[in-house]
């Protein structure tokens, strides 16, 4: 037996949170526009929810009919023991959920959240990473690359971003930096001078490190795409942590 | 706080499928791929399955004699802990009755562990994969089992939210007591029934 499955037990949640875990109000304070079609809330939370950086909360709408419906967004802020946590937002086509908290939420709104969730896809700050991401997948990873900045440990991480164009791309600048590569696919800014297209083994191979462990993240197509290069370059199956996100409204 | 969201009102919606439970919703002709590991390539001529732990006699079955076993059909609706529902599915393989009945499961076996070939675990009750209750599936709605959503052969426990449903199964092991499987460990519910919302563990 090997995989990623495997060597789970070897991780030991640090944080149990209460079971069951109830659900909270959480009150919009900001919103910010990331991309044309993503959008972070900032929500304060009754009290502090301590998370792991790459676990997601879970956001529950109410009609006034009693109808609900529940989506998981994952948490883009980096664990700092406060109240108030950042969730990023990608409008899907029909999204019920997404396109209401895409646009219509307001600041001064209120949701209701539970979490963390997720103990799989997560960074504990301690060991060195390999982040590959694109699209939304980027928002788990941002909480991962936040957090080795506020702790000092961004020496730990390499980001891997894939990225249609400039407009495309989350975070106003906040990605970037000494360990981040942006790969753009269709239209770079000036003075770029990798070739335009999908990942390839070039991108991938500086970037890796013994024991480090890739966590991929984006959607189920560039997640494949991902862990094929990453395995084809000599990162073990067991060494490759995936998070796919799907068409969930 | 308010006892519903400002402005939401969902989905238009017609009187809602009684196949639904709480909190779902039909995903229609979408089958979402949501897994923790790299998908796997397997080769069907050394895919084999197997029956151990808490049994008579150990079993393994090759890709060929999986397929020389009475088939079985379930035909119905599967739930994702992410909210999705798909209805009116129609999956082919074996049951899980057919595979304990030769392994002889000992009278003190309470649970199995699903084991796949990726390393990916699953603990369930022995009660929910034995009487007509589970699979081991590779066709689905007339064709072969996608490998991103578990081909070349997966479990099939559909009263059970689907990450009981290992994809890339390799096998049982009978136990005599309950201990949490990967997702179970990583804060998802020990039993995950959909119908009473056994989504994270303590729910």
């Amino acid at each position: 037996m090997t995989g990623p499955g495997a060597d789970a037990g070897a991780t030991q949640p640090l944080l149990t949170p209460p079971r069951p875990m109830p659900w909270l109000a959480a009150r919009v304070v900001a919103v910010r526009p990331e991309t044309p079609t993503a959008r972070t809330l900032r929500l304060a939370l009754p009290r502090p929810v301590p998370f792991l950086a790459g676990q997601h909360l879970v956001v529950r709408l109410t009609a006034p009919d009693g109808y609900t419906a529940q989506r998981s967004y994952s948490i883009a802020s980096a664990p700092d023991g406060s109240a108030e946590v950042e969730l990023t937002v990608e409008r899907l086509p029909d999204g019920e959920v997404s396109a209401f908290l895409c646009d219509v939420v307001e600041p001064g709104d209120e949701l209701e959240v539970r979490g963390p969730i997720g103990g799989w896809f997560v960074w504990r700050g301690d060991a060195p990473a390999l982040l590959v991401g694109a699209g939304s997948g980027v928002v788990p990873l941002m909480s991962m690359l936040r957090f080795a900045r506020r702790t000092g440990r961004e020496d730990l991480l390499r980001v891997l971003v894939s990225v249609r164009r400039p407009a495309d791309l989350y975070y106003d600048g906040e990605l970037q930096g000494p360990v981040t590569t942006l790969a753009y696919t269709r239209t770079a800014p000036d003075g770029v001078t990798r070739p335009l297209g999908r990942l390839t083994a070039a991108d991938v191979e500086p970037l890796l490190r013994d024991a480090a462990t890739a966590y991929v993240c984006g959607s189920p197509g560039f997640a494949d795409t991902a862990t094929d290069l990453l395995m084809a370059a000599g990162v073990p199956a067991s060494a490759i942590r995936v998070e796919r996100f799907g068409p969930t409204g | 706080m308010a006892s519903f969201t400002r402005g939401f009102t969902g989905r238009s919606r017609a009187p809602r499928d009684p196949r639904l439970p709480p909190g779902q919703y039909d995903a229609g002709s979408e089958w979402p791929v949501l897994t923790a590991e790299p998908t796997p390539r397997l080769d069907v001529g050394r895919w084999t399955f197997r029956v151990e732990g808490l049994v008579d006699t150990p079993a393994t079955w090759t890709w060929d004699e999986m397929h020389a076993l009475p088939g079985s059909t379930y035909e119905g609706d599967i739930h994702c802990v992410t909210t999705w529902s798909k209805l009116g599915m129609t999956w082919r393989g074996v049951s899980v009755d057919t595979l304990l009945a030769a392994a002889g499961p000992r009278p003190e076996a309470t649970h199995v562990m699903a084991f796949s070939h990726t390393g990916y675990t699953t603990n369930l009750p022995l009660a929910d994969v034995t009487d007509g209750k589970a699979w081991v599936a590779w066709h689905v709605d007339g064709r072969d089992l996608p490998v991103e959503h578990g081909g070349p052969a997966r479990l099939l426990v559909p009263h059970l939210y689907f990450w009981k449903s290992a994809k890339w199964v390799a096998g049982l092991r009978l136990m005599d007591h309950d201990e949490p499987g990967f997702w179970e460990r990583n804060g998802y519910h020990d039993r995950g029934d959909p119908w009473t919302e056994q989504r994270y563990q303590g729910d």
